[in-house]
């Protein structure tokens, strides 16, 4: 449980946050966290509600948004991602999404960048230890970086199926010690909702922020051929089914996305971030209540 | 049988017929793709000590082990005797199987004993133990250097920090899991 001091610190990154977002002219929403139909992924199991889901990202109702004349928008929120739980995950965490039209995903590079920056001079953090978060960030796209730390290159990973652990084991503790780093170009198939490079249909224009070795940011250019996003929703469903989920397909998102003007859009893990400013060693010391202490 | 989400500090598994204990554990999920579970892990059989991951649909075995209380007898050498009070039957286990443990261990001391396939693999001490004070240096009083506190010898030979009214022969309480100092014991 936070004391007041540290609650006094949430509150203030929170709300430095939303600052930052406001002066940029980003229109804060608030979409719902009840869904009938949450975006298929294989490796993240909603909670169930009703005959609802509890979501595991906004995405799909911002997308809508955007859809629908929304230019800027962002959202700080509740996420719910069953069975989650360890020293940088819990199944109930707070995430800050945002969206922008015309762009793409150097854009939220540039985002990124500007925010962490802003962050460490807005919370007047004299922290020594955080001020390489003001450093333009490193980037490797992640061919590079298993070239460079994994003793298995990208393509045996894949086929072996060691991308994670790899990743995990070799490369992710190297990521943002000296600056923010950003892993990009992903391949294609761990893109599900992303864009594919014009140059090259087999990476995916998605990208991850990392700091200190933990990863604290997902974004991409989204995609927005619909019938290309129903193809992938429905592979990724038979393989969801073939598990016992049930994955309904998001069909009126998919209705918007035909109208979608191309986007980027980017999820943030606010308590992950939290616990970098703050220099904590576990998720449990920025949050107000653990799941075990509920 | 568990699965990998039952993991955690502490759990105690059977793998390939001998039985390990998690002594760290980090859930990891790197960008969006499957649950690792990294575990490591103690083999409690011979102290062997290494990493592994695990996925989600890995399972394991629950180790078959068995909590005996016994009362301790007498060492000679690196064995140290114990006796089951139930039957009296008597198991020796090695200093180095013991560990820490021995800091705190007196003759007669009622222990619990985890048992492996009948081999004792491991003891639990209880949580407090009261031991002598063996040697102590006198409280100076007056003494406004500032220092709170003072070490001072028990009898099973360990150096702990006391309070600097606690005197050669006091009964001291002490905590087994931290081997801090608890309260003087009348």
């Amino acid at each position: 449980m936070l004391d007041i001091h540290n609650l006094r610190k949430r509150a203030s990154l929170i709300q430095n946050l939303r600052h930052f977002f406001l002066e940029q002219d980003f229109l804060e929403v608030d979409t719902p966290i009840r869904i009938p139909a949450p975006a298929p992924e294989i490796y993240i199991e909603p909670e169930l509600s009703g005959d609802f889901f509890l979501q595991t990202s906004p995405e799909l109702c911002m997308k809508r948004l955007l859809a629908n004349g929304s230019e800027k928008i962002f959202q700080i929120c509740k996420c719910f991602r069953k069975g989650e739980r360890g020293n940088f995950h819990l199944p109930e965490f707070t995430m800050l999404e945002w969206y922008r039209i015309n762009s793409d995903y150097n854009d939220l590079i540039k985002d990124c960048e500007n925010l962490l920056s802003f962050l460490v001079e807005s919370l007047s953090i004299n922290n020594t230890a955080i001020q390489h978060l003001k450093k333009t960030s490193e980037k490797f796209t992640v061919d590079e970086a298993f070239e460079k730390y994994s003793p298995i290159g990208l393509e045996e990973c894949l086929i072996k199926g060691s991308f994670e652990e790899n990743l995990c084991l070799h490369i992710e503790p190297q990521l943002g010690l000296t600056s923010p780093t950003i892993l990009y170009d992903y391949p294609a198939e761990l893109g599900a909702l992303a864009k594919l490079r014009k140059d090259n249909s087999a990476i995916a224009e998605r990208f991850e922020l990392y700091i200190n070795g933990i990863e604290i940011a997902n974004g991409f250019s989204e995609l927005t051929d619909a019938s290309d996003q129903r193809a992938r929703f429905e592979k990724d469903s038979y393989i969801i089914n073939s598990q016992g989920r049930k994955s309904p397909i998001p069909e009126k998102f998919l209705a918007d996305l035909e109208r979608m003007p191309e986007a980027a859009g980017i999820a943030l893990g606010v308590d992950r971030l939290a616990m970098i400013l703050w220099g904590a060693s576990s998720i449990n010391e920025v949050i107000t209540f653990t799941p075990e202490e509920l | 049988m568990y699965s990998a989400s039952d993991l955690r500090k502490g759990l105690k598994i059977q793998i390939d017929g001998e039985p390990y204990i998690v002594t760290d554990f980090q859930f990891s999920k790197p960008g969006k793709g499957q649950a690792l579970y990294r575990t490591k892990l103690r083999n409690m059989l011979t102290g062997n000590q290494f990493d592994r991951t695990y996925r989600s649909n890995d399972k394991f075995e629950k180790a078959p082990l068995m909590e005996r209380t016994m009362q301790f007898l007498y060492a000679q050498g690196d064995e140290y005797h114990f006796m089951d009070i139930k039957d009296y039957e008597q198991f020796p286990i090695s200093k180095e199987q013991l560990g820490d443990d021995i800091r705190f261990l007196i003759d007669n001391m009622e222990v619990q004993v985890l048992l492996f396939n009948d081999i004792p693999i491991g003891v639990t001490l209880p949580n407090f133990v009261n031991l002598t004070v063996t040697q102590a240096d006198p409280w100076a009083k007056g003494d406004t250097s500032g220092s709170d506190t003072k070490p001072v010898t028990v009898e099973t030979g360990f150096v702990l920090q006391v309070p600097p009214f606690v005197e050669e022969g006091d009964k001291i309480q002490i905590d087994t899991r931290t081997g801090e100092y608890m309260t003087r014991v009348k």
